[in-house]
């Protein structure tokens, strides 16, 4: 097929000299980093009119056995400092003089400030303090699923395959694991239950991206809305009339690590989590373990990148496109079973409310990379328990705006953060054989 | 293009096929200059007609595990299948009779079938015309919850005259969408943010700042704790034929879809739209500015889908009143768009048709509610089924051989690629 | 003209018999016997288009023949997949590379050969790399990630890969599209020692002077079907004829024309950054006047591509300017560029020259749809934008269904041809046309170069950028000869490709002249630029 193919455009182009300018897509990237930390600083100059008082943070809570007790920050001056910190980083990126470690620097100062200016402007002269500890072990409870979400992610599209679908996995599995743990009153069966069926679900994913060709991102939300009709409809039909039977599922445990759990501040952020947290852990070593360290981790890497390639060596492209998006069912499984067991044990409609496409979004932040994917989790876990934490605090902002922060901090992130990245080479191109 | 190992899907598009002196090779329809030739697409209709079957046979399969009477019965199946049977084929023809009577039986449920249909085609539209730019909207359902917003508010804050109170109402609405939508391609355009990411958060911001507003004096309705809105004025309300729920929102419907087709058809813009979407590089290198038509595609997919919200805003409802803003006001109307936009395979007639046929869908589902009490969410189930196997022709080939559909291939002008901007 | 008995396939060797391919209604390929011997460079020579690619995509097992047979050693093998093959022991080096650009070269050799141990172990592989690239005095660093490597070692990474599995027949498709002469002659080199190693050596060319210089046996394809055989001493004039089934004269009827006294496109001190931010193109001066073509020669990668891109504005000129007409264009938007009047034919045309769902009718006015006479406001007037297809289908001599043809569906010729046609029916201040012919056959060679230097003619300044030194001896006026980013020297067109193949390498002109005319091979032979003996 000589004639009509184009030429390798990916020849390795020799540069002139060493010599770099800055490109117009990092010239794009570092200006709207600097715009929007500037806009964020403003805002919280103009927030200084409306802070009043201390702003209080209890570092441990009433429960914990060694009371660290809180720590009072003044309002008014607070703020101010981390609004003209942001001030000047965005003033940095905006000159252009900052390059490398002295940007990452200015990045970290800036989102530090953000945080804790929002933070303190939001308690300050609050009845309550703000619990840290909560904060911290309510971020790790929160991005236990968007972890097991963006690793399902990683495998998927490393693998060649877009997932718009984990959201629908999460449901179908959230579901499982909900009348399955309900009929048997075992956390495990729930479990098993809900990993067959985000495997079930990523089965349909792999026979219509991967024989039927069917474009992947269409295909995604079509599945997600196959599971949003059948998850209602078989909860409107069966599980509601008798939700004693069927949507009372066992929860799940904290499983304390003993001496390490005792730890003051850490031991309840770090050690005290349940099951599934601790296999998320796990499940984020595995997943780099495979995709860098064994043979079929290359394979996936390979049939993700340059699919013909693969195919030219005796790979079956299908072959391992199928496993890696099997294996990102379980993972999605597991995250589907935290919604249902690490909280009511009930299922709602629809209750995954968006934490699928958080993964998504974390794993495009996190560049197809299971480690950064993971800390991406981490930051969305942290904006949503912050809005939660708020919302009992009565801040002056109204608590539906508050719970839409980490949407408008997945926006930001994907525009003004990230820019262009590079995704796997054939990621969404079907392999036509 | 990949190198060795595609064959050619059609002559010339792999290898340089044709000797150099012989006549180019039959490539099937004629066109027009504009576009696809409109010769009757019988494969298509097969291939949606089979895959109704099939999505109606998965569904009666869901509904006869999920009952408890009919799964009692099953229990002795092999002792008396005859009532397992007799009952199954009650359950199932029960839902899917009162699924037809009240979609089709009838000038009231053919005319619920058309109010049903007129927001899903505004906003399949706009799903399309995005579609044929290479853009996702995956962001109708918020796009459309600003239109409705907007429209609703000039409908109840606002008292104008008769007529003219509608149409500034719609204006808001479409103002309101194209800015929700054109927020996503100026992101695209300007930062690089993909749209399929953009588009669902700002669906969940939107539902969050309609949750809002509904708190607030201005949308709240006086009196009242908890989030629903006063009922806009009568002059606001798309006047409907007496005694039907034919209402003129479908005919703005329909119109929106005539006004689609010669833009992509018959415009400079469309002209751009297409280019872009089938291939942004060529477009680029003639001269086409790649940011400037994503913004104005996001835009006026916004629009469309703002113009579905107008219609649940101010579309009459049985009582003959619009429904009143609240946190439900557009349902799911986004999602749904997007398998009516495929099902109509992105061209304008083919998403009146799909929007005719899912709203038949809707409207026989809330019959279906009512009289045979089986969930409304099985249309939601059966609509995703439908798109599914529209989608993978193939596979409907092999499920019921004696359909002959045409070679597998992805569904409709959809745009390829994953995530990657 | 016949192997010697297509029925019994010979005892050693690699022998295919009456493989038949058909694309629908197409036949790629039509009853092809074929045999590869050991110890011999065997060239299947074809156009563009004429079923040689096919052919190995069968012999590898990417395609499944129609009908027909495989035979390695007299015993008849399946081939149905690229495993099969490399267990028959066939090897291929594929013209696009098939390395994952983001794996180093060992990962990529041990892409598919792992073993069964599940964890990866690397030290073998690059052991393997170190151990072969030892041998065939490669010098392929095993941790080079394979994207950073120069496109030369990138194919050497290709060939470790066949030898790695002991390929006993080595395909060659069309390796030389890429080197460049110099690279091109180290390669000749390889083939040559995997011959005398006993290996059978496959290469698909179509290339006449190549052929004849590493050949020992030659089979011409033309239209999917074997026409004959050919000895390496015949003349190439006789070669072409073979392959293109009549008499060709690529030598360009060009009259001396008058140039304009000012320069129509003028480039000073320009430089050019790529999406990455590298400079690739760096503070470069060119003039070219109305009357003349002045083509930019060089190997693949220096830096042309980005050039081409610049001038009409997708990739910024970061510093210096570029005017036609004495008006400056850089900086400005491609539209604007294209509005001046400036003419561009992409360098892949499938990627940016053309829709090729839109019609030809559509893409004959693709960058100027908007505007009289084919708009009317935001309305299209489609009566003239047919109108104006019409036209052109007749005055290029498009081969096409109908103007309502998609673009997709012409053959590559044709499609250029739409291209040039859009681009030549509107007037011109200058014509940047990069590889206006590659992947084009030799009837549609001929009338584009026609056709560009008809534009020179009507007083356009063209700047062709072409990696075909045959083509740049044929069309230019002037040849600017492009090396990392610099123009290292412009020379008339009558200098000798010794010279311009190492300037191509970046040694001065001064240099490159006095080397070649000290190497005294320029006259007689390979000094004369192709076209001139084919005829």
């Amino acid at each position: 097929m000589t004639a009509l193919d184009p030429a390798p455009r990916t020849d390795a182009v020799v540069p002139t000299t060493t010599e770099t300018v800055e490109s117009p897509e990092k010239r794009r990237q570092r200006l709207s980093t600097g715009v929007l930390i500037a806009v964020v600083g403003v805002l919280l100059l103009v927030s200084l009119g409306s802070t009043t008082g201390v702003a209080r943070f209890a570092l441990s809570d009433a429960f914990d056995e060694v009371q660290l007790g809180t720590v009072p920050l003044p309002g008014l001056p607070t703020v101010a400092v981390c609004a003209v910190l942001c001030l000047l980083a965005a003033a940095a990126f905006l000159s252009g003089r900052v390059h490398g470690r002295l940007a990452a620097l200015a990045a970290t100062v800036a989102g530090l400030a953000v945080v804790i200016g929002f933070l303190t402007w939001a308690a300050a002269g609050r009845d309550l303090p703000f619990p840290v500890s909560n904060q911290f072990a309510g971020t790790l409870s929160l991005a236990t699923p968007l972890v097991f979400g963006a690793l399902c992610g990683v495998m998927c599209e490393r693998a060649g395959v877009v997932n718009v679908s984990i959201e629908g996995q999460f449901l179908a599995a959230a579901f499982a694991a909900a009348v399955v743990g309900s009929v048997t009153q075992s956390v495990t069966w729930a479990i098993l239950a809900a990993v067959v069926a985000g495997v079930a679900m990523a089965a349909l994913l792999a026979v219509f991206s991967i024989n039927y060709l069917v474009n992947q991102v269409v295909l995604g939300v079509v599945l997600n809305l196959l599971a949003v009709g059948v998850t209602g409809f078989l909860f409107d039909q069966l599980v509601q009339p008798a939700a004693s039977t069927y949507n009372n599922a066992p929860v799940l445990d904290s499983i304390p690590i003993p001496g390490l759990s005792s730890i003051p501040f850490f031991g309840r952020v770090l050690f005290d989590q349940n099951i599934l947290a601790y296999i998320a852990i796990v499940a984020v070593v595995v997943v780099s373990v495979v995709l860098y360290r064994t043979t079929f981790g290359l394979r996936v890497r390979s049939v993700g990148e340059h699919p013909q390639a693969a195919d030219t060596v005796g790979i079956s492209v299908r072959g391992v496109r199928w496993s890696a998006v099997l294996f990102g069912g379980v993972l999605a499984g597991l995250g589907g079973s935290f919604f249902t067991l690490a909280s009511t044990g009930q299922f709602t409609k629809e209750f995954t409310v968006g934490n699928g496409f958080i993964a998504l979004a974390a794993l495009i932040m996190g560049r197809w990379r299971p480690v950064l994917a993971t800390v991406m989790c981490l930051f969305f876990g942290f904006v949503t328990q912050m809005a939660s934490q708020l919302q009992t605090l009565s801040t002056p902002m109204p608590s539906q705006l508050l719970l839409v922060l980490p949407y408008i901090a997945t926006i930001i992130a994907v525009a003004g953060l990230v820019g262009r990245v590079r995704p796997p080479a054939a990621d969404g191109v079907p392999y036509e054989k | 293009m990949s190198t060795a190992t595609t064959p050619p899907a059609g002559p010339g598009a792999g290898e340089e096929a044709t000797p150099p002196t012989g006549p180019a090779p039959a490539t099937g329809a004629p066109r027009t200059a504009a576009g696809p030739a409109r010769r009757f697409p019988w494969t298509d209709v097969v291939t949606t007609v089979a895959a109704f079957v099939l999505a109606f046979l998965v569904g009666a399969v869901l509904m006869i595990v999920s009952d408890s009477d009919v799964r009692s019965k099953f229990a002795y199946f092999f002792a008396r299948p005859s009532d397992a049977l007799a009952a199954s084929a009650d359950k199932v023809g029960g839902a899917y009779g009162a699924l037809l009577a009240g979609s089709l039986g009838g000038v009231g449920p053919i005319t619920e079938t058309t109010a049903q249909a007129a927001p899903l085609i505004c906003a399949g539209l706009g799903v399309a015309l995005a579609f044929r730019a290479g853009l996702f909207n995956i962001g109708g359902q918020g796009q459309a919850i600003l239109g409705a917003l907007l429209a609703a508010y000039v409908g109840f804050t606002l008292h104008l005259p008769p007529g003219l109170h509608l149409l500034v109402a719609i204006v808001a609405g479409l103002v309101g969408g194209a800015l929700w939508g054109g927020l996503v391609g100026w992101l695209k355009a300007v930062a690089g943010a993909h749209e399929v990411i953009v588009t669902i958060m700002l669906n969940y911001v939107a539902a969050g700042l309609l949750a809002y507003l509904l708190t607030t004096t201005a949308f709240q309705r006086p009196g009242r704790t908890d989030p629903i809105s006063p009922i806009v004025d009568w002059n606001a309300t798309f006047p409907r034929l007496a005694g039907t729920q034919l209402h003129l929102g479908f005919v703005v419907a329909l119109l929106a879809a005539v006004v689609v087709w010669w833009l992509l058809e018959r415009s400079t813009t469309g002209f751009a739209i297409r280019a872009v979407g089938a291939n942004p590089h060529a477009a680029a290198t003639a001269g086409m500015s790649v940011a400037r038509t994503t913004i104005i595609t996001m835009a006026l997919a916004g629009a469309l889908a703002g113009l579905a919200g107008v219609q649940a805003a101010l579309g009459p409802s049985a009582s003959g009143l619009p429904v009143p803003l609240s946190a439900g006001i557009v349902g799911s109307i986004g999602f749904d768009a997007i398998t009516v936009a495929l099902l109509g395979r992105s061209t304008p007639l083919g998403t009146v048709l799909a929007g005719l046929l899912f709203g038949a869908l809707h409207a026989g589902g809330l019959a279906m509610q009512s009289v045979a009490q089986t969930p409304l969410t099985l249309t939601t189930a059966l609509q995703a089924l439908i798109v599914l196997f529209v989608a993978a022709p193939a596979l409907v080939t092999k499920l019921v051989p004696f359909v002959r559909t045409r070679k597998a291939h992805t569904s409709g002008p959809v745009p390829q690629g994953g995530l990657a901007s | 003209m016949t192997e010697a008995d297509p029925a019994a396939p010979p005892e050693s060797g690699l022998a295919l018999r009456g493989i038949t391919k058909r694309f629908g209604s197409l036949v790629a390929n039509d009853r092809i016997d074929l045999d590869i011997r050991p110890g011999e460079i065997h060239c299947l020579l074809g156009e563009n288009g004429a079923g040689k690619s096919t052919l190995m995509n069968v012999l590898y097992g990417l395609l499944t023949p129609d009908e027909g047979g495989i035979f390695v050693d007299g015993a008849p093998v399946l081939v149905r997949n690229p495993k099969e093959a490399i267990a028959a022991g066939i090897g291929m080096v594929h013209q696009h590379f098939m390395l994952v650009e983001v794996f180093t070269v060992a990962e990529n050799l041990v892409l598919g050969r792992e073993g069964s141990a599940g964890f990866l172990s690397m030290r073998k592989a690059r052991r393997t790399v170190r151990e072969l690239s030892e041998r065939y005095r490669f010098d392929v660093d095993p941790d080079a990630v394979v994207e950073e490597l120069p496109v030369g070692v990138q194919q050497r990474v290709e060939i470790l890969k066949a030898l790695a599995n002991d390929a006993k027949f080595l395909i060659f498709d069309e390796p030389t599209a890429v080197l460049t002469p110099q690279e091109i002659d180290e390669l000749m080199v390889v083939m040559r020692s995997l011959r005398d190693e006993g290996k059978a050596v496959v290469f698909i060319t179509h290339k006449l002077r190549e052929v004849r210089e590493i050949a020992d046996r030659i089979t011409v394809i033309r239209r999917g079907a074997v026409v004959g055989t050919a000895d390496p001493t015949e003349p190439e004039g006789r070669l072409a004829e073979l392959m293109v089934g009549r008499a060709v004269s690529l030598v360009v009827d060009k009259q001396p024309t008058e140039r304009s006294a000012t320069p129509r496109l003028s480039l000073q001190g320009v430089s050019v950054a790529n999406a990455g931010g590298q400079v690739v193109v760096e503070d470069l001066d060119l003039d070219v006047h109305g009357g003349e073509i002045v083509c930019v020669a060089g190997v693949q990668g220096n830096g042309q591509s980005e050039l081409a891109d610049a001038l009409l504005g997708t990739l910024p000129v970061t510093t210096g300017t570029v005017t036609l007409d004495g008006a400056r264009i850089s900086g400005r938007s491609p539209k604007e560029i294209i509005d001046a009047g400036l003419g561009f034919v992409p360098e892949d045309r499938q990627h940016d020259g053309f829709v090729g769902s839109f019609t030809v009718a559509e893409n004959l006015v693709l960058n100027h749809f908007d505007e009289t006479p084919f708009a009317r406001g935001i309305r299209l007037d489609l009566a003239r934008i047919r109108g104006n297809a019409d036209e052109r289908v007749g005055e290029f001599d498009i081969r096409t269904q109908g103007i309502d043809t998609p673009v997709s569906a012409l053959s590559g010729g044709n499609q250029q041809k739409v291209v040039l046609a859009r681009e030549l029916s509107r007037p011109l201040a200058a014509l940047v046309a990069s590889q206006p012919t590659r992947g084009v056959d030799v009837g549609a060679i001929e009338f584009l170069h026609k056709r560009l230097v008809a534009e020179r003619d009507r007083g356009t300044a063209v700047l062709i950028v072409s990696t075909e030194l045959d083509e740049v001896a044929a069309l230019a006026d002037r040849i600017a000869v492009m090396y990392r980013g610099r123009i290292v020297g412009v020379v008339p067109p009558d200098t000798s490709r010794e010279a311009l193949g190492l300037m191509m390498a970046g040694v001065p002109t001064e240099e490159a002249l006095a080397a070649a005319a000290a190497a005294h091979r320029g006259a007689a032979d390979d000094g004369v630029p192709a076209g001139e003996d084919l005829t």
